[in-house]
Protein backbone atom coordinates (compact mmCIF):
# COMPACT_ATOMS: atom_id res chain seq x y z
CA UNK A 1 0.00 0.00 0.00
CA UNK A 2 0.62 3.48 -0.47
CA UNK A 3 0.22 6.70 1.34
CA UNK A 4 -0.12 10.63 0.83
CA UNK A 5 1.97 11.34 3.72
CA UNK A 6 2.83 15.31 4.28
CA UNK A 7 3.14 18.27 1.72
CA UNK A 8 5.46 20.68 1.33
CA UNK A 9 5.84 23.99 -1.39
CA UNK A 10 7.80 26.90 -2.00
CA UNK A 11 6.88 29.90 -4.39
CA UNK A 12 9.67 32.42 -4.93
CA UNK A 13 8.92 36.12 -3.00
CA UNK A 14 8.24 38.50 -5.84
CA UNK A 15 4.89 38.64 -6.48
CA UNK A 16 3.29 40.24 -9.95
CA UNK A 17 0.48 41.50 -10.10
CA UNK A 18 -1.88 42.39 -12.90
CA UNK A 19 -0.93 45.79 -12.71
CA UNK A 20 2.84 45.30 -13.16
CA UNK A 21 2.24 42.14 -15.63
CA UNK A 22 -0.30 44.31 -18.44
CA UNK A 23 2.13 46.52 -19.30
CA UNK A 24 4.31 43.98 -20.36
CA UNK A 25 2.23 42.44 -22.53
CA UNK A 26 -0.08 44.85 -23.49
CA UNK A 27 -2.75 44.39 -21.32
CA UNK A 28 -5.30 45.76 -19.46
CA UNK A 29 -5.32 44.64 -16.12
CA UNK A 30 -9.00 44.42 -15.66
CA UNK A 31 -8.89 42.34 -18.58
CA UNK A 32 -6.06 40.55 -17.36
CA UNK A 33 -8.36 39.57 -14.32
CA UNK A 34 -11.56 38.87 -16.20
CA UNK A 35 -9.60 36.48 -19.31
CA UNK A 36 -8.03 34.37 -17.01
CA UNK A 37 -9.15 34.62 -13.18
CA UNK A 38 -5.54 35.18 -11.85
CA UNK A 39 -5.16 38.41 -9.65
CA UNK A 40 -1.03 37.54 -9.35
CA UNK A 41 1.70 35.33 -9.87
CA UNK A 42 5.38 34.82 -8.44
CA UNK A 43 8.16 35.15 -10.86
CA UNK A 44 11.90 33.14 -9.74
CA UNK A 45 14.76 35.89 -9.01
CA UNK A 46 17.51 36.23 -10.78
CA UNK A 47 19.88 33.46 -8.67
CA UNK A 48 16.97 31.21 -8.55
CA UNK A 49 16.82 27.96 -10.73
CA UNK A 50 14.27 24.95 -11.01
CA UNK A 51 16.66 23.17 -8.30
CA UNK A 52 16.46 25.69 -6.37
CA UNK A 53 13.29 26.16 -5.77
CA UNK A 54 12.75 22.55 -5.77
CA UNK A 55 15.09 21.66 -3.26
CA UNK A 56 12.84 24.31 -0.97
CA UNK A 57 10.17 22.24 -1.75
CA UNK A 58 11.34 19.23 -0.61
CA UNK A 59 13.11 20.55 2.83
CA UNK A 60 9.10 21.98 3.20
CA UNK A 61 7.63 18.45 3.07
CA UNK A 62 10.28 16.49 4.98
CA UNK A 63 10.18 19.38 7.70
CA UNK A 64 6.24 19.11 7.62
CA UNK A 65 6.37 14.87 7.69
CA UNK A 66 8.79 15.21 9.99
CA UNK A 67 10.92 12.73 8.95
CA UNK A 68 14.80 13.05 7.90
CA UNK A 69 16.07 12.66 4.65
CA UNK A 70 17.78 9.37 5.38
CA UNK A 71 14.51 7.83 5.23
CA UNK A 72 13.98 8.88 1.84
CA UNK A 73 14.36 5.93 -0.75
CA UNK A 74 13.86 7.79 -3.92
CA UNK A 75 12.93 11.37 -5.37
CA UNK A 76 10.81 11.57 -8.58
CA UNK A 77 11.28 15.11 -9.81
CA UNK A 78 8.80 16.87 -12.56
CA UNK A 79 9.65 19.65 -14.58
CA UNK A 80 9.10 20.82 -18.44
CA UNK A 81 11.06 24.43 -17.60
CA UNK A 82 14.79 23.34 -16.70
CA UNK A 83 17.38 25.12 -17.93
CA UNK A 84 19.55 22.15 -19.40
CA UNK A 85 19.00 19.20 -21.59
CA UNK A 86 20.88 16.64 -18.80
CA UNK A 87 21.39 15.99 -15.90
CA UNK A 88 18.04 16.94 -15.17
CA UNK A 89 17.25 18.46 -11.78
CA UNK A 90 16.06 15.89 -9.90
CA UNK A 91 19.61 14.42 -8.54
CA UNK A 92 20.73 18.04 -7.62
CA UNK A 93 17.21 18.52 -5.59
CA UNK A 94 17.89 15.14 -4.28
CA UNK A 95 21.39 15.91 -3.18
CA UNK A 96 20.57 19.25 -1.52
CA UNK A 97 17.72 17.81 -0.07
CA UNK A 98 19.74 15.44 1.98
CA UNK A 99 18.64 11.99 -0.20
CA UNK A 100 21.98 11.15 -1.08
CA UNK A 101 22.65 8.39 -3.10
CA UNK A 102 19.56 7.03 -3.70
CA UNK A 103 17.76 6.93 -7.09
CA UNK A 104 16.33 10.71 -8.57
CA UNK A 105 14.46 10.49 -11.62
CA UNK A 106 13.67 13.06 -13.66
CA UNK A 107 9.91 13.25 -15.58
CA UNK A 108 10.07 16.04 -18.46
CA UNK A 109 6.42 16.38 -18.23
CA UNK A 110 5.26 19.72 -17.86
CA UNK A 111 1.78 20.13 -16.37
CA UNK A 112 1.34 16.51 -15.57
CA UNK A 113 4.25 15.50 -14.18
CA UNK A 114 3.57 15.74 -10.79
CA UNK A 115 0.64 13.39 -11.14
CA UNK A 116 2.47 11.12 -13.05
CA UNK A 117 5.36 11.34 -10.67
CA UNK A 118 2.30 10.63 -7.88
CA UNK A 119 0.64 7.64 -9.41
CA UNK A 120 4.79 6.06 -10.15
CA UNK A 121 5.48 6.63 -6.60
CA UNK A 122 2.80 4.47 -5.13
CA UNK A 123 4.04 1.81 -7.31
CA UNK A 124 7.63 2.31 -6.40
CA UNK A 125 7.23 2.33 -2.10
CA UNK A 126 7.39 -1.17 -2.33
CA UNK A 127 10.92 -1.35 -2.95
CA UNK A 128 11.81 2.08 -2.08
CA UNK A 129 9.86 2.71 1.01
CA UNK A 130 9.38 6.63 1.28
CA UNK A 131 8.78 8.61 -1.82
CA UNK A 132 9.84 11.89 -2.48
CA UNK A 133 7.96 13.99 -5.59
CA UNK A 134 9.26 17.47 -6.38
CA UNK A 135 8.04 19.21 -9.02
CA UNK A 136 9.22 22.83 -9.76
CA UNK A 137 8.56 25.44 -12.89
CA UNK A 138 10.03 28.44 -13.99
CA UNK A 139 7.40 29.51 -16.66
CA UNK A 140 8.23 32.85 -16.91
CA UNK A 141 11.49 32.44 -18.02
CA UNK A 142 9.70 30.40 -21.42
CA UNK A 143 7.18 32.69 -22.15
CA UNK A 144 7.66 35.75 -24.16
CA UNK A 145 7.06 38.91 -21.84
CA UNK A 146 5.79 40.92 -24.21
CA UNK A 147 2.75 41.89 -26.47
CA UNK A 148 3.22 39.28 -28.74
CA UNK A 149 3.55 36.51 -25.96
CA UNK A 150 0.85 38.01 -24.43
CA UNK A 151 -1.91 35.23 -24.58
CA UNK A 152 0.59 32.58 -23.25
CA UNK A 153 2.33 34.75 -21.01
CA UNK A 154 -0.65 36.14 -19.00
CA UNK A 155 -1.33 32.47 -17.94
CA UNK A 156 1.83 31.19 -15.72
CA UNK A 157 3.53 31.69 -12.56
CA UNK A 158 6.36 30.17 -10.91
CA UNK A 159 6.57 27.77 -8.07
CA UNK A 160 7.75 24.44 -6.71
CA UNK A 161 5.69 21.36 -4.68
CA UNK A 162 6.56 18.11 -3.06
CA UNK A 163 4.75 15.41 -2.00
CA UNK A 164 5.70 12.70 0.56
CA UNK A 165 4.22 8.90 -0.65
CA UNK A 166 4.65 6.89 1.94
CA UNK A 167 4.32 2.84 2.50
CA UNK A 168 4.32 2.86 6.05
CA UNK A 169 1.55 5.76 7.04
CA UNK A 170 -0.49 9.29 5.77
CA UNK A 171 -3.30 11.06 5.90
CA UNK A 172 -4.86 9.03 2.75
CA UNK A 173 -4.23 5.72 1.05
CA UNK A 174 -3.92 5.93 -2.46
CA UNK A 175 -5.85 3.21 -3.98
CA UNK A 176 -5.98 3.70 -7.41
CA UNK A 177 -4.64 5.93 -10.45
CA UNK A 178 -5.89 5.88 -14.47
CA UNK A 179 -3.08 7.86 -16.28
CA UNK A 180 -2.99 8.33 -20.02
CA UNK A 181 -1.13 9.80 -22.96
CA UNK A 182 -2.12 10.90 -26.52
CA UNK A 183 0.79 11.65 -28.74
CA UNK A 184 -0.89 12.67 -32.11
CA UNK A 185 -1.64 16.12 -30.24
CA UNK A 186 1.68 16.84 -29.00
CA UNK A 187 2.22 19.65 -31.32
CA UNK A 188 -0.77 21.87 -29.51
CA UNK A 189 1.40 21.98 -26.43
CA UNK A 190 5.18 22.12 -26.45
CA UNK A 191 8.36 24.03 -25.74
CA UNK A 192 10.86 23.68 -28.31
CA UNK A 193 14.89 24.16 -27.72
CA UNK A 194 15.33 27.73 -28.23
CA UNK A 195 12.01 29.08 -28.54
CA UNK A 196 9.63 30.21 -26.37
CA UNK A 197 6.48 28.26 -24.95
CA UNK A 198 3.83 27.80 -28.10
CA UNK A 199 0.28 26.43 -26.80
CA UNK A 200 -2.61 25.58 -28.99
CA UNK A 201 -5.02 27.29 -26.45
CA UNK A 202 -8.61 26.00 -28.44
CA UNK A 203 -7.11 22.74 -28.81
CA UNK A 204 -5.94 22.35 -25.04
CA UNK A 205 -9.24 23.35 -23.63
CA UNK A 206 -11.17 21.19 -26.32
CA UNK A 207 -9.20 18.01 -24.97
CA UNK A 208 -8.85 18.87 -21.49
CA UNK A 209 -13.10 19.39 -21.25
CA UNK A 210 -13.09 16.05 -22.50
CA UNK A 211 -10.90 13.70 -20.94
CA UNK A 212 -10.49 15.71 -17.49
CA UNK A 213 -14.29 14.70 -16.51
CA UNK A 214 -13.78 10.63 -17.89
CA UNK A 215 -10.58 9.95 -16.34
CA UNK A 216 -11.83 11.39 -12.88
CA UNK A 217 -14.97 9.47 -13.57
CA UNK A 218 -13.14 6.12 -14.65
CA UNK A 219 -11.30 6.48 -11.36
CA UNK A 220 -14.04 6.53 -9.54
CA UNK A 221 -16.22 4.04 -11.12
CA UNK A 222 -13.73 1.10 -10.69
CA UNK A 223 -13.78 2.27 -6.96
CA UNK A 224 -17.24 2.52 -7.08
CA UNK A 225 -17.19 6.01 -5.94
CA UNK A 226 -19.63 8.34 -6.61
CA UNK A 227 -18.62 12.16 -7.81
CA UNK A 228 -20.96 13.48 -5.08
CA UNK A 229 -18.83 11.10 -2.28
CA UNK A 230 -15.61 12.94 -3.37
CA UNK A 231 -14.38 15.65 -0.31
CA UNK A 232 -12.23 17.59 -1.70
CA UNK A 233 -10.97 17.72 -6.25
CA UNK A 234 -7.32 18.77 -6.22
CA UNK A 235 -6.69 19.77 -10.05
CA UNK A 236 -3.71 20.91 -12.02
CA UNK A 237 -4.37 24.85 -11.81
CA UNK A 238 -4.47 25.39 -15.75
CA UNK A 239 -7.54 27.57 -15.97
CA UNK A 240 -10.40 28.40 -13.47
CA UNK A 241 -13.13 27.93 -16.12
CA UNK A 242 -11.90 25.00 -16.89
CA UNK A 243 -12.36 23.59 -13.13
CA UNK A 244 -15.60 25.26 -13.31
CA UNK A 245 -16.04 22.79 -16.14
CA UNK A 246 -14.72 19.95 -15.23
CA UNK A 247 -17.04 20.14 -12.26
CA UNK A 248 -20.30 21.05 -14.00
CA UNK A 249 -19.06 18.03 -16.08
CA UNK A 250 -19.02 15.26 -12.81
CA UNK A 251 -22.21 17.05 -11.12
CA UNK A 252 -21.18 18.53 -8.06
CA UNK A 253 -20.59 21.77 -6.75
CA UNK A 254 -17.52 23.54 -7.81
CA UNK A 255 -16.22 24.54 -4.21
CA UNK A 256 -15.26 20.70 -4.15
CA UNK A 257 -12.73 21.80 -6.20
CA UNK A 258 -9.76 23.86 -4.45
CA UNK A 259 -8.37 26.52 -6.60
CA UNK A 260 -5.73 28.71 -5.63
CA UNK A 261 -4.81 29.86 -9.83
CA UNK A 262 -5.63 33.53 -8.71
CA UNK A 263 -2.39 33.83 -6.71
CA UNK A 264 0.12 31.83 -8.35
CA UNK A 265 -1.23 31.47 -12.02
CA UNK A 266 -0.51 28.17 -13.85
CA UNK A 267 2.79 27.10 -12.19
CA UNK A 268 2.55 23.93 -14.57
CA UNK A 269 3.32 20.65 -12.87
CA UNK A 270 4.10 22.53 -9.52
CA UNK A 271 0.15 23.69 -9.28
CA UNK A 272 -1.14 20.32 -8.20
CA UNK A 273 1.13 20.05 -5.27
CA UNK A 274 1.07 23.96 -4.21
CA UNK A 275 -2.48 23.54 -4.27
CA UNK A 276 -2.48 20.08 -2.32
CA UNK A 277 -0.18 21.73 -0.17
CA UNK A 278 -2.52 24.93 0.84
CA UNK A 279 -5.32 22.28 1.10
CA UNK A 280 -3.63 19.96 3.25
CA UNK A 281 -2.38 22.59 5.69
CA UNK A 282 -5.98 23.69 6.42
CA UNK A 283 -8.21 21.02 5.97
CA UNK A 284 -9.63 19.38 9.23
CA UNK A 285 -7.74 16.17 10.28
CA UNK A 286 -7.92 13.42 9.92
CA UNK A 287 -9.06 13.76 6.89
CA UNK A 288 -13.20 11.96 6.05
CA UNK A 289 -13.49 11.58 2.98
CA UNK A 290 -11.79 10.40 -0.28
CA UNK A 291 -10.25 13.02 -2.64
CA UNK A 292 -9.08 13.37 -6.11
CA UNK A 293 -5.80 14.53 -7.81
CA UNK A 294 -6.39 14.93 -11.47
CA UNK A 295 -4.21 16.87 -14.20
CA UNK A 296 -3.86 17.51 -18.07
CA UNK A 297 -1.19 18.58 -19.90
CA UNK A 298 1.94 18.46 -22.77
CA UNK A 299 1.93 15.17 -24.04
CA UNK A 300 -1.17 14.89 -24.22
CA UNK A 301 -0.77 13.08 -21.06
CA UNK A 302 -3.43 13.23 -18.23
CA UNK A 303 -4.58 11.22 -15.50
CA UNK A 304 -6.30 11.13 -11.85
CA UNK A 305 -5.52 9.64 -8.42
CA UNK A 306 -8.10 8.37 -5.81
CA UNK A 307 -7.04 8.16 -2.56
CA UNK A 308 -9.19 7.64 0.79
CA UNK A 309 -8.49 8.37 3.96
CA UNK A 310 -6.80 6.23 6.73
CA UNK A 311 -9.10 6.69 9.73
CA UNK A 312 -7.01 3.30 11.20
CA UNK A 313 -3.49 4.55 10.99
CA UNK A 314 -1.28 7.30 12.55
CA UNK A 315 -2.30 10.40 11.35
CA UNK A 316 0.97 11.75 9.62
CA UNK B 1 -35.20 21.25 -41.09
CA UNK B 2 -31.47 20.99 -43.24
CA UNK B 3 -28.25 20.34 -41.57
CA UNK B 4 -27.32 23.62 -41.82
CA UNK B 5 -30.04 25.32 -40.05
CA UNK B 6 -30.02 22.37 -37.18
CA UNK B 7 -26.37 23.48 -37.00
CA UNK B 8 -26.70 27.00 -36.94
CA UNK B 9 -29.46 26.46 -33.94
CA UNK B 10 -27.10 24.10 -31.60
CA UNK B 11 -24.49 27.11 -32.35
CA UNK B 12 -26.99 29.85 -31.25
CA UNK B 13 -27.60 27.61 -28.19
CA UNK B 14 -24.08 27.22 -26.85
CA UNK B 15 -22.95 30.73 -28.06
CA UNK B 16 -26.34 31.92 -26.12
CA UNK B 17 -26.81 35.15 -28.60
CA UNK B 18 -28.91 35.51 -31.33
CA UNK B 19 -26.49 35.36 -34.48
CA UNK B 20 -26.42 34.37 -38.10
CA UNK B 21 -23.53 33.38 -39.17
CA UNK B 22 -22.31 32.83 -43.30
CA UNK B 23 -21.63 28.96 -44.35
CA UNK B 24 -17.89 29.54 -44.33
CA UNK B 25 -17.83 32.69 -41.53
CA UNK B 26 -15.33 31.46 -39.05
CA UNK B 27 -17.32 31.12 -36.14
CA UNK B 28 -13.55 31.95 -33.84
CA UNK B 29 -12.66 34.91 -35.64
CA UNK B 30 -16.11 36.45 -35.46
CA UNK B 31 -16.44 35.86 -31.77
CA UNK B 32 -19.57 33.65 -31.88
CA UNK B 33 -17.62 30.31 -30.29
CA UNK B 34 -14.43 30.87 -27.56
CA UNK B 35 -12.47 27.50 -26.49
CA UNK B 36 -15.04 26.70 -23.58
CA UNK B 37 -17.80 26.70 -26.00
CA UNK B 38 -16.25 24.84 -28.85
CA UNK B 39 -16.54 21.91 -25.95
CA UNK B 40 -20.25 22.73 -25.83
CA UNK B 41 -20.89 22.91 -29.32
CA UNK B 42 -19.44 19.46 -29.51
CA UNK B 43 -21.30 17.86 -27.35
CA UNK B 44 -24.41 19.20 -28.49
CA UNK B 45 -23.43 17.99 -32.23
CA UNK B 46 -23.07 15.01 -30.71
CA UNK B 47 -26.60 14.96 -29.41
CA UNK B 48 -28.33 16.22 -32.03
CA UNK B 49 -26.66 14.45 -34.61
CA UNK B 50 -26.76 10.99 -32.60
CA UNK B 51 -23.38 10.75 -33.67
CA UNK B 52 -20.05 10.01 -31.30
CA UNK B 53 -17.00 12.11 -32.10
CA UNK B 54 -13.77 10.81 -30.89
CA UNK B 55 -10.79 12.58 -29.40
CA UNK B 56 -9.10 12.22 -32.34
CA UNK B 57 -11.22 14.35 -34.14
CA UNK B 58 -11.44 17.05 -31.88
CA UNK B 59 -9.61 20.01 -33.18
CA UNK B 60 -11.08 23.47 -33.54
CA UNK B 61 -10.19 23.51 -37.48
CA UNK B 62 -13.30 21.04 -38.18
CA UNK B 63 -15.60 23.38 -36.07
CA UNK B 64 -14.76 26.30 -37.35
CA UNK B 65 -17.28 27.31 -39.57
CA UNK B 66 -20.73 25.56 -40.09
CA UNK B 67 -20.06 24.23 -43.75
CA UNK B 68 -17.19 22.89 -42.19
CA UNK B 69 -19.36 21.37 -39.54
CA UNK B 70 -21.56 19.76 -41.76
CA UNK B 71 -18.65 18.29 -44.20
CA UNK B 72 -17.38 16.83 -41.17
CA UNK B 73 -20.88 15.28 -40.00
CA UNK B 74 -21.77 14.06 -43.34
CA UNK B 75 -17.86 12.08 -42.85
CA UNK B 76 -19.39 10.87 -39.80
CA UNK B 77 -22.67 9.76 -41.87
Amino acid sequence: MAYLRALGSYVPARVVDNAELGPMVGADPAWLLHATGIEQRHFAGPGETVATMGIAAAKDCLAAAGIPASEIGMAIVASGSAEQRFPGPASVIAAAAGISLKPAIDLPMASAGSLFAIALAAQMTRVYGNVLVVASEIMSRVVRMNPAGRDTAVLFGDGAGACLVSQETGFAEIVDAVLASDGDFAETLRLDFDAPLYMDGRSIILQASRKLPRVIAEVLERNQVKPADVGTFLMHQANLNLITRVAQTLGVPDDRFFRNIARYGNTSSASLLIAATEWWREVEKPLRDPIVLAAFGAGLNWGAVLAKPVATLPQA
Amino acid sequence: MDTQTRIIEIVKQVAGKPIDPAPEESLFESGVLDSFTLADLVSALEKEFSVTIPDSDLTPRKFDSVARIEAYLQSRS
